[in-house]
């Protein structure tokens, strides 16, 4: 099993969570260490209960984990809800003059701070928190050096005075720890590497921007609103005009808008914003023009759990917007693809003239990552397809009037596009039915001939999109005892469940699905032929994917594992399912979260 | 086949004819409503390749159809988002907006108050008929007090919005009303909208000769008063506009109510757009110190 060690620091929402989150997350990188982070939250700006877990090791680590090393407690809230979870080697580290610590199981080793004696309290109100930062660098077998160094940057704007007192609170935190608690038994190790940390939201942000995003529009809507943020705060440097609209409705149709006009244009929303834009899905695919559509997912239906995860939305995505239509739907597999499927999925669009829907979610979405900064190459291809500008462009087509026709029946189904502004090339672009000229049908008298005509060429993309896309790849041992089948999120917690079962005596691979449509149903039928006992893992009531799956192919797995709580899946969730159901005592599993959050 | 106006000859009536002719009922307000759109177009002498015209859904909204510049026949109600994207990505276009009244106050009524607060630098003309002619004659927003209609068969019990108003309340820097059956005067309010540099609301009485029996030709001609007739009328003076705004019955005052300049567009206020030309027309790649620099903000 990798070596990885995880802190988990809770409180209520204004009590300071998130800053010994980015502490530790920095040392942790700078250290050549591996992160991910997860926050368990709720739709609430002070109060409630908050928990982060931020997780590390040398080597690449995809999830949250199975296992607390270091529990931070802000509250006595958060020390009822979790001391139970901590297991013989691990640690908590609470504020003495506060916090009753309970019972907690064998091994675990209680570390109380006496935060009014180590620090002026009436000065410093998150002194326990800075002390308790102090005190876990020092169990963890770091040096004070890179904590001084990152609280020094932290609050370096605030002025001297500022940086001094904190510095001196996290020393007396790490003196203490050094002079009355045991340090952990294995140290962190370092190592040379250098790792970016980012979230998922900044990562389809920054994907957006190398594929050359020039129009960004959104309306605030979680988890999705980080893009916004993200895009909003660099909008000048990177030359994106970023406008907040009145409602997703309005995003979409500005972003088709600035596409139709000749630029790259994204938004990104959730399930219910996603739903109000559905309509404007259908126009892109009508008028052709390309628009890249992001739903960062949450749990639904309706307002739903505005700040947790789900993977509902796929039905959502396979049927927005009415009629028949080529789409594109990618969901990408964790942090670092989010960055990369953006351009890819811009290319695809731009190519087909079509809408570009990428499917993320919470977890992703506002989870953090250590990623390889060359894994942040803004160097990507670009294919804007057939597209006319005043700068040139493909020629036309074979203009049998010699005139311009907007939507050319062609054998790809591709037809030039020329944006406004291009002599010689005026039309009108119309979601109404239309010929190749874009006179409306309507306005012709209803001629079946020239529907069916435009049909066939608009569907006739799905044959190009479809060699566009690579099929999904089996990772893992060729004959496995068992296949796991997910999708997008999942594949990070799924390679850690395979590593569990093997180390169990049980060999596991994955098929993680990136590309949704095109599914790539043939190339998925070909791996699961071989496959000896199959598993559809998602974060869902009903079977979404499987469902899928078996609607385009046929094809109906041995057994499903499915969660809807609003927490991602751990490791141990989908171990321990894949055990009962090898042993034949059931084909659904539904695991229980254990943390209470 | 229409043809095309190249830079070397004026724009000609002839050059804006679309492929195929209108297929509103004969009589209709948008006839005229078009034809004034194309002569504005003509005198001011702008290339067609260079006009994107941008509708919504409706019989109103056939329009783009039936006049040779770029256009494009969006959803219903979404004319303003969309034309506010295409302005933001290639603010060289000039962009005219066509609509009815349900598309553009029904439907569209929320991107139409924020499309007239961002102060978005197009013309948006509503031919307004206060009926739904396509859909075969409900009430529509503008729809006068007790107006008997197939969706209401009793007589409307809704009062109507009052578009001018409305227009003046939420920000637009340009205001004004025609009249399909007053050709010269709408020209000119169509023109002045063109040129004004802000979002120009140009709300266009276009009679719907099959549906609404109330408010016809007949029924308007008496009725409507050029404000230029009026030699004291200050359009400057938002005050006075929104007093004029209320006269309804009577007297109805046609021309421009308002007009400020003193406040810059979208495009003009957003600051990406200050160098570098329109959007559509800069490059994809961003320089590769900068991008490095984005992935370095994250170590």
């Amino acid at each position: 099993m990798k070596q990885t060690f995880a802190v988990s620091i809770g409180g209520a929402a204004g009590q300071g969570v998130a800053t010994p989150g980015d502490v530790f997350a920095k040392i942790l990188t700078r250290r050549g260490l591996h992160v991910n982070a997860y926050n368990a939250y709720q739709s609430i700006i002070r109060g409630g209960h908050t928990f982060l877990t931020i997780r590390t090791g040398p080597e690449k680590v995809t999830n949250m984990g199975d296992r607390i090393d270091l529990l931070i407690p802000l509250n006595q809230d958060t020390m009822n809800r979790h001391l139970g979870l901590l297991g013989s080697g691990a640690a908590v580290i609470y504020n003495a003059d506060t916090i009753q610590p309970g019972i907690p199981a064998d091994g675990v080793q209680l570390c109380p701070l006496p935060v009014s004696q180590l620090a002026d309290i009436t000065r410093n109100k998150v002194a326990q928190n800075t002390l308790a930062m102090g005190a876990g660098l020092n169990l963890m077998g770091v040096g004070f050096q890179p904590l001084e160094e990152v609280l020094t940057e932290q609050f370096k704007k605030k002025g001297e005075a500022v940086v001094n007192e904190n510095v001196a609170v996290a020393r007396a935190g790490y003196e203490f720890a050094a002079a009355h608690f045991k340090p952990f038994l294995n140290p962190l190790p370092m190592t040379d590497n250098r790792y970016a940390v980012l979230s998922g939201n900044v990562a389809l942000a920054m994907g957006g921007v190398a594929a050359g995003v020039k129009f960004y529009c959104a309306y605030p809507m979680s988890p999705s609103t980080g893009v916004l943020h993200w895009m909003a705060a660099h909008a000048r440097k990177a030359g994106v005009i970023v406008r907040q609209v009145e409602d997703e409705i309005g995003v979409i149709n500005m972003a088709i808008g600035a596409a139709h006009a000749g630029c790259r244009a994204m938004c990104a929303t959730s399930g219910g914003g996603f739903a109000l834009m559905s309509e404007g899905l259908g126009m892109s695919a009508m008028i052709e023009t390309p628009v890249v559509v992001i739903n960062c997912q949450r749990a639904g239906p309706s307002t739903g759990v505005p700040t947790k995860t789900e993977q509902g939305d796929l039905w959502q995505m396979l049927g927005a917007a009415f009629g028949d239509y080529p789409r594109v739907i990618a969901a990408p597999t964790d942090i670092a693809d989010c960055f990369k499927i953006i351009p890819e999925i811009f290319n695809i669009a731009d190519r087909f003239q079509c809408p570009g829907l990428v499917l993320c979610d919470l977890l992703l979405s506002e989870g953090r990552l250590s990623v390889d900064p060359k894994d942040l190459d803004f160097n990507v291809p670009i294919d804007r397809g057939e597209l006319i500008t005043a700068a040139g462009g493909p020629p036309s087509g074979p203009d049998r009037d010699g005139i311009y026709k907007r939507y050319l029946i062609t054998e790809s189904g591709v037809s030039p596009r020329a944006i406004p502004g291009v002599p010689g090339h005026v039309h009108t672009a119309a979601t109404d039915e239309h010929d190749e000229n874009g006179v409306l049908l309507s306005d012709e008298y209803t001629n079946p001939a020239k529907r069916r005509a435009m049909m066939e060429k608009r569907m006739r993309k799905v044959a190009g999109i479809e060699a566009a896309v690579k099929p999904p790849e089996l990772i893992g041992p060729r004959n496995a005892d068992v296949t796991l089948i997910g999708w997008g999120s999942t594949k990070g917690v799924i390679q850690e469940a395979c590593e569990i079962l093997h180390e169990q005596g049980i060999s596991a691979n994955q098929l993680p699905v990136r590309w949704l449509v095109p599914l790539k149903g043939d190339a998925i039928l070909d791996i699961l032929k071989g496959c000896q006992h199959t598993i559809i893992v998602e974060n869902n009531y009903s079977g979404q994917f499987a469902r899928y799956l078996r609607s385009e192919t046929s094809y109906v797995p041995d057994g499903y594992i499915r969660k809807y709580d609003g927490e991602p899946f751990m490791p141990h969730h989908i171990a321990e399912a894949v055990k009962e159901q090898l042993a034949g005592k059931t084909n659904l599993s539904v695991p229980r979260h254990e943390i209470m959050v | 086949m229409a043809t095309t106006a190249e830079v070397s000859r004026p724009l000609t009536l002839a050059d804006l004819k679309g492929k195929v002719d209108p297929d509103w009922c004969p009589g209709c307000g948008d006839f005229g409503v078009l034809a004034a759109l194309q002569k504005a177009l003509v005198e001011l002498q702008i290339p067609q390749h260079n006009v994107v015209t941008i509708s919504g859904i409706g019989c109103s909204s056939n329009l783009p159809g039936y006049i040779n510049t770029y256009g494009m026949h969006t959803l219903h109600g979404r004319t303003l988002a969309v034309a506010t994207g295409v302005k933001l990505a290639n603010h060289d276009l000039t962009v005219v907006v066509t609509g009815g009244d349900g598309d553009g106050f029904g439907i569209g009524g929320n991107h139409f108050i924020h499309t007239m607060r961002r102060n978005v630098d197009l013309l948006y003309i509503v031919m307004d008929n206060q009926i739904y002619g396509l859909t075969t004659g409900q009430t529509s927003p503008t729809s006068q007090l007790g107006m008997k209609t197939k969706s209401m068969p009793f007589g409307n019990i809704e009062a109507p919005l009052n578009p001018i108003a409305l227009a003046l309340a939420a920000g637009a820097t340009f205001v004004a009303r025609g009249f399909s059956g007053e050709q010269k005067h709408l020209t000119e309010l169509i023109k002045e909208g063109i040129q004004h540099k802000g979002f120009s609301f140009l709300d266009a009485f276009s009679p719907c000769v099959t549906y609404n029996h109330d408010n016809t030709y007949q029924w308007f001609r008496p009725r409507v008063k050029k404000l230029e007739d009026e030699p004291a009328y200050d359009s400057a003076n938002w005050y006075a506009a929104m007093e004029k705004a209320q006269l309804w019955g009577e007297e109805i005052p046609i021309g421009k109510f308002f007009e400020r300049t003193d406040i810059p567009s979208l495009h003009g206020a957003e600051p990406v757009l200050a160098q570098g030309g329109p959007l559509a027309h800069r490059s994809l790649r961003l320089p590769a110190e900068m991008s490095r620099g984005f992935a370095e903000e994250l170590l």
